[in-house]
């Protein structure tokens, strides 16, 4: 049995509200969050970024698996916003957590997938005997271009996972990735903000690899919609997801839990996998899960998740998405949000 | 350019390393080669705990230029749970939050990220718990 | 001792240079004396990228074939410096030694992070502790602690400013409200603009002999009683209480011990006021008030000029100013005045024994000097 041991999330205190941001650029507030889904979203403060983020969520996993991190093989991490255009994230990680050096790191990047590959690499290692525990971690604070649509949405936050093959909490039954060359988000090398192909990133993108990583995984697995009592997808803003899952025939109340996005907004690469960390805090033994995340670029990694025995002994021995979704948030004006965001020119020191 | 200054500090910044003297237990954060106490010269690396009480506090309103972006921000001296005192900043807070033993945690952050073509500089800083 | 201020058309190497001129004028004794000079100075590598003090400023001076060293102590380097000058006349090494002391902060450095160096720069400043901050931890703690009140902090600095507005020397030598204080922008809670000394140029110094010898030079003679020195945990986190200062608690006793006398003894005194709240904690170490008294005895004007001790007659590194490395020697300067009578309008009636209290750092080394006139 090969699946996860440990996860931990981080969701940061800050958040901006999406009439702030309508406000601010003469948008209908009201229109925007009916259309996203969305009330408000993270923000990163100005000493966060997806390091930081990476190496809370890990130790909260490193705490749920109750291992010795020395034991960790191999850690990914798996963002769109890497602090540094060259160097590692996943070093200075290791020596946060502690599971250094004799340990394999790489960085991952793939528009908002690069979470679910640094999971799916991870879990692979283990699988194949390499080593008995790795660590996958998706994490964001990506940036949205003022003024865009996008802007509502990018948010902050990120969740990891230990996978290992003695203790699992919940088994990876199957895998499975589904990838093309579809050119609907990017950035350019020197370009502060990405640019997006507007509705294009819709059906060609989102849901057709969305829409047929998950039909492929079920059809592998030979399961449909109502074996499932969780499923997650990744969330770019309130709708798409809740409008894959209708379409693949999930129901509201499978969806609901690991649907944090209108609260959170999108974490890009920590969106599906805080999902699932969601689900993973309520689950019981025996629940299956489905995650699928989305990539622009473009591709879906899907999983198919048992929870065991042993999840519910660890659920509470770290901070829960929800309720970090919920406590002690501090909402910024605009002004305040878009310095903490850096979108503001000063002169270089 | 701090990277060997920076490198060698990153037990003490990243996993809160502290020697403890293996004579009569003082504890030093950062490790010393002598004990404060003893005059000892052996000791044993430990980590320190990452929860603590504030001991003495203010809100910097004039920083240096390189936390220039922070401001206001709160300054502290922590005394973790095992005695030992660090000072630090405590993140997030409204500085009213902050006050003579207000519970903490160590959370792992950017302390310096100018000029903006160095090495980011990550370390320590509290956090207020309910 | 030079002007201390804003002095922008004088080199670093020209301001010891007037005040070595300045003090062989006050003493009559020829330039071709001096055997040795100590200067005190904190951070002229980092202010005005020059070291090697001892042979720029002494060949500058017209001081070339003696023995020099450049002090460094923080912001006691001055007081450090004095009393290294001190010991090598008492131990008859040598008859006339200068004791020197200049800082030229207004060079372009950026000031902040010159001084912070004097703190713990890894375990400290790289936290974002600013030298204002590390004694508002301090203020914090003592208020804490004893309920010292801001009002008392803010009576220190109107005082001190009530001083130095008699002192022509002084770079802001003019009275202050205590609205003013109250009002003034916050630089690091709950220390605002007028509770921390200036940043300033100038530069200080005096010449020692054998009492033999300086008794016949035909004037006042004032001797170094007693002179103590202490260092201590350069963070404040690393010391036990941080309302208080032990560094200045042991130089103080060290001095005391030397000296045959107690802080009952002293008349005045010149304590390191470089913020507000410094200036309590000092007087509370020395020993002239218990821990968390001195703020009310200064409301009570006990610490005023016509007071019960005087302190800070010159105006405090508050009024008078804060070149660094000078201050410790300036503070002496102050001290011999008043004990020879010189001090016109600041004149502390009766004077005859005085006491000198110089400080690196929030505390990690404090010199002490306790000079009589016979």
């Amino acid at each position: 049995m090969y699946g996860i041991v440990g996860y931990g999330s981080y969701v940061p205190r800050f958040r901006i509200k999406a009439e702030n941001i309508a406000n601010q650029w003469g948008a209908d507030a009201e229109a925007f969050k009916r259309g996203l889904l969305l009330e408000e979203k993270t923000v990163p403060g100005p000493d966060e970024d997806t390091i930081t983020i990476s190496v809370t969520a890990a130790r909260h996993a490193v705490t749920r698996a109750g291992i010795d991190p020395q034991k960790i093989g191999a850690c990914y991490i798996g963002s769109e916003s890497h602090p540094y255009a060259v160097k590692p994230s996943g070093t200075v990680l290791i020596d946060a957590i502690g599971c250094g050096p004799e340990c394999h790191v790489a960085d991952y990047e793939f528009a908002c997938k690069a979470g679910s590959e640094a999971m799916y690499v991870a879990y692979s290692h283990v699988k194949a005997g390499e080593m008995e525990y790795a660590l996958g971690i998706g994490a964001d604070t990506s940036q949205g271009a003022p003024g865009d649509a996008l802007e509502y949405t990018a948010s902050a936050g990120g969740a990891a996972f230990i996978m290992g093959s003695e203790n699992v909490a919940a088994e990876i039954l199957h895998t499975y990735s589904f990838t093309s060359d579809t050119p609907d988000f990017w950035r350019r090398e020197g370009e502060f903000y990405p640019r997006h192909a507007g509705r294009f990133t819709g059906d060609p993108a989102y849901f057709h690899h969305v829409l047929n990583s998950a039909r492929g995984i079920l059809e592998k697995a030979n399961m449909k919609a109502a074996d499932f009592k969780y499923a997650v997808f990744h969330m770019p803003n309130g709708k798409f997801p809740l409008k894959a899952g209708k379409i693949l025939g999930f129901k509201q109340e499978q969806l609901e839990q690991g649907w944090v996005v209108n609260l959170m907004g999108n974490t890009y690469s920590g969106s599906s996998p805080t999902g699932l960390a969601a689900i993973l805090d309520v689950a019981r033994p025996g629940d299956n899960i489905l995650m699928t995340s989305f990539g622009s670029g473009a591709g879906s990694d899907s999983f198919i998740y048992r929870c065991t025995d042993r999840l519910p002994q660890i659920q509470d021995l770290a901070p829960k998405v929800r309720d970090q979704l919920a406590d002690r948030r501090i909402h910024l004006d605009y002004g305040k949000y878009v310095a903490y965001r850096g979108k503001i020119r000063v002169n270089e020191m | 350019m701090i990277s060997p200054r920076y490198h060698r500090e990153i037990p003490q910044r990243y996993r809160l390393e502290a020697g403890q003297c293996n004579g009569c237990q003082e504890i030093h954060f950062p490790p010393r080669a002598v004990c404060r106490k003893c005059g000892g010269e052996e000791f044993t690396t430990i980590n320190l705990p990452t929860s603590g009480k504030v001991v003495t506090h203010t809100v910097c309103w004039i920083p240096p230029a390189e936390f220039d972006n922070q401001k206001p921000y709160v300054n502290a001296i922590v005394e973790l749970d095992n005695g030992t005192r660090l000072t630090c900043m405590v993140c997030e807070a409204p500085p009213d939050e902050v006050t003579v033993g207000t519970k903490v945690e160590i959370v792992f952050r950017k302390l310096q990220e100018e000029p903006k073509w160095e090495v980011i500089k990550y370390g320590y800083k509290a956090r207020v718990v309910p | 001792m030079t002007e201390f201020g804003e002095l922008w058309q004088t080199p670093l190497r020209d301001l010891y240079a007037q005040a070595v001129n300045e003090c062989l004028k006050d003493a009559l004794v020829d330039r071709s004396q001096i055997q040795s000079a100590w200067i005190g100075c904190m951070s002229s590598g980092l202010f005005n990228h020059q070291e090697h003090l001892a042979s720029i400023l002494s060949d500058y001076a017209g001081l070339n074939g003696i023995s020099a060293t450049r002090v460094e102590s923080a912001c006691a380097s001055g007081g450090a410096a004095f009393r290294a000058a001190y010991l090598e006349v008492a131990s008859g090494a040598s008859d006339f030694v200068l004791a020197g002391g200049v800082e030229k902060m207004n060079d372009g450095a950026d000031a902040t992070f010159c001084l912070a160096t004097a703190a713990d720069q890894e375990y400290e400043v790289y936290h974002g502790v600013t030298f204002p901050g590390l004694y508002a931890m301090i203020a914090n703690a003592h208020m804490h602690k004893h309920g010292t009140t801001y009002d008392m902090l803010v009576e220190v600095a109107v005082k001190n400013h009530r001083h130095g507005a008699k002192n022509p020397k002084a770079q802001f030598p003019a009275e202050i409200t205590a609205d003013t204080v109250r009002n003034a922008v916050r630089v690091a809670e709950p220390l605002g603009l007028f509770d921390c000394s200036p940043v300033t140029d100038g530069a200080a110094a005096v010449l020692l002999a054998p009492v033999e010898v300086a008794k016949d030079l035909g004037k006042p003679l004032v001797t170094i009683k007693g002179s103590g020195h202490a260092v201590d945990a350069i963070a404040l986190h690393d010391r036990r209480d941080p309302s208080r200062i032990p560094s200045v608690g042991m130089a103080a006793h060290k001095a005391f011990e030397h000296a045959g006398v107690t802080a009952r003894d002293i008349d005045f005194c010149e304590v390191h006021d470089c913020f507000t709240i410094a200036e309590l904690c000092c007087l509370e170490e020395i020993g002239f008030y218990e821990a968390g008294q001195a703020g009310a005895a200064t409301l009570a004007g006990e610490t005023a000029l016509g007071g019960k001790l005087p302190v800070n007659t010159s105006g405090g590194l508050k009024s008078k100013g804060h070149p660094v490395g000078a201050t410790g020697v300036g503070q002496i300067v102050e001290v011999y005045e008043q004990l020879a009578g010189r001090s016109g309008a600041r004149q502390v009636a009766g004077a005859r024994l005085g006491l000198a209290q110089n400080m690196g750092g929030s505390g990690g080394s404090s010199v002490v000097h306790i000079l009589e006139v016979k």
